[in-house]
C-alpha cells in the first residue's frame, strides 16, 4: 500500500514537470501561431497590408477592424533594417514582436514627435558593432534592438468614418522596412 | 512485475496529469497578472517583454497578437457586472466613462476571437463615433434587435465577449485596480 502511494506521488510530481515543459516548450512547437499565419502571407524585409478582419475571414483572432495593418516581417541575419512610416492625420503606431510573438517594442505617432516615424532595426550584436564615435549616434537616429534575428513590425492606422481614411491607408502603404 | 507495473502506472499517471493540466491552463484562460476592474480584465504584461509563460503558451495556441504595451491596452469581458455570461439574445447596455486615453475601439467578438456577422455590417464603435451624453458619458446597447443611440448588434449569438482597447494611454503594467479607473458598467436588461 505504501509502495503504492510512493509510486503515486512519483508520478504527481513527473506529471507537474510534463506540465511545466509542454508550457515552456508550445510557443516554440506552435505552427498556427500569429507569426506563422503572417509568414504565410508576408514575404522576408517588406511591407505588405494585411486584409482586414470580417466575420468570415481573419488572419488572427481579435483584430481590432477600427485599424488598417500592415506587416513587416523581418529578418535581420544579413544586416540591419531601416524602417519608416509617415504618419497620417489619425493615430498611428509600430509594435514590434519576436518571433515568438512576444511584443517587445510599441511607439505611436505622438511619441515620434514629427511626420515620419524613422528608425533603424537590428540585432544587440549589429549595435555592438556600430561605430560609437560618429555623429550618427545622434538623438536623430532612433535604433531598436531586437532580441531575436527575425520577428515582425506591425503598423496600425487608425480608419474611422471622420479620421481620415485614405490618408491613413496612403501612409500605411508608403511604409517601408528594407536592408541598409 | 511490480517494478514494470509500477512505472507504467506511474508514467501513465504523469502524461495524464501533466498534460490534462496544461490543457486546462490554456483553454480556460487563466493567465496570471490580470488587471480587473469590474466585468474588465486586462493583462498588460502580455504587451511587454515580461509576459509569463502560461499567457505565451496561450497566445501560441490561440495565434493572437497582443497589444504592444506602448501602443495600448485591451480589457476583455465576458460577463455582464452580474457575473452572467454575455448572451446575445440578450440586450446589454454598457454605460459610463472610460479610463484616460486618446481614444478607444469596443468591438464584439464571439468566444474564439472571431467578429459577429450581422445586418448592418457593424462590429464595433470608437470612441469618435459614438453619440455622448451632455456630461461625456456614454450609453452602448448591445443587442440583437435594432435600438435608438448607440446600438451595437450580437447577431444574435449565444456567448460573445466585449473587448474595449484602449490607446495612447496611462493605463498599463503599473495599474492596480479600479479606484482611479473608471470602466464602463455592463448591465443586463431585457432578453428575447
Amino acid at each position: 500500500m505504501i509502495r503504492m502511494a510512493l509510486w503515486l506521488v512519483g508520478a504527481l510530481l513527473l506529471g507537474g514537470i510534463v506540465h511545466l515543459v509542454t508550457v515552456l516548450l508550445l510557443p516554440r512547437m506552435a505552427t498556427q501561431d500569429a507569426y506563422a499565419r503572417v509568414s504565410a502571407i508576408a514575404p522576408v524585409n517588406a511591407v505588405v497590408p494585411v486584409p482586414s478582419p470580417t466575420p468570415e475571414k481573419a488572419i488572427m483572432p481579435f483584430m481590432d477592424p477600427a485599424f488598417a495593418v500592415s506587416a513587416c516581417r523581418y529578418d535581420l541575419s544579413h544586416g540591419p533594417l531601416k524602417f519608416s512610416v509617415p504618419i497620417s492625420q489619425a493615430y498611428t503606431s509600430v509594435s514590434f514582436y519576436t518571433s515568438s510573438d512576444v511584443a517587445y517594442y510599441a511607439i505611436n505617432d505622438r511619441a515620434a514627435g514629427r511626420r515620419v516615424i524613422e528608425l533603424d532595426l537590428m540585432t544587440a550584436r549589429q549595435r555592438a558593432e556600430l561605430p560609437q564615435n560618429e555623429d550618427i549616434t545622434a538623438a536623430d537616429r532612433l535604433i531598436v534592438a531586437s532580441p531575436t534575428t527575425t520577428g515582425l513590425i506591425m503598423i496600425r492606422a487608425l480608419v474611422t468614418e471622420t479620421a481620415g481614411t485614405v490618408s491613413a491607408r496612403n501612409a500605411l502603404a508608403a511604409a517601408q522596412c528594407r536592408p541598409q | 512485475m511490480r517494478l514494470l507495473f509500477g512505472s507504467l502506472f506511474a508514467l501513465a499517471v504523469a502524461a495524464a496529469v501533466g498534460l490534462g493540466a496544461t490543457w486546462i491552463a490554456l483553454t480556460r484562460g487563466t493567465a496570471y497578472g490580470g488587471v480587473t476592474i469590474g466585468a474588465w480584465t486586462a493583462w498588460p504584461k502580455n504587451g511587454t517583454p515580461g509576459i509569463d509563460p502560461y499567457a505565451r503558451a496561450m497566445i501560441a495556441r490561440t495565434g493572437d497578437l497582443p497589444v504592444g504595451s506602448g501602443d495600448g491596452v485591451a480589457f476583455y469581458a465576458r460577463t455582464d457586472d452580474g457575473g452572467q455570461p454575455l448572451d446575445g439574445r440578450c440586450d446589454v447596455v454598457v454605460s459610463g466613462i472610460t479610463p484616460q486615453a486618446r481614444f478607444w475601439t469596443l468591438t464584439l467578438y464571439d468566444t474564439e476571437g472571431r467578429l459577429v456577422a450581422n445586418s448592418v455590417q457593424r462590429q464595433g464603435f470608437t470612441s469618435q463615433e459614438i453619440i455622448r451624453k451632455a456630461d461625456g458619458s456614454f450609453d452602448i446597447t448591445v443587442g440583437p434587435r435594432a435600438r435608438p443611440g448607440n446600438w451595437l448588434p450580437t447577431g444574435g449569438v449565444e456567448k460573445y465577449l466585449l473587448a474595449l482597447r484602449l490607446y495612447d494611454t496611462p493605463i498599463g503594467v503599473a495599474t492596480r485596480n479600479g479606484r482611479d479607473v473608471p470602466m464602463p458598467a455592463i448591465t443586463r436588461r431585457a432578453c428575447l
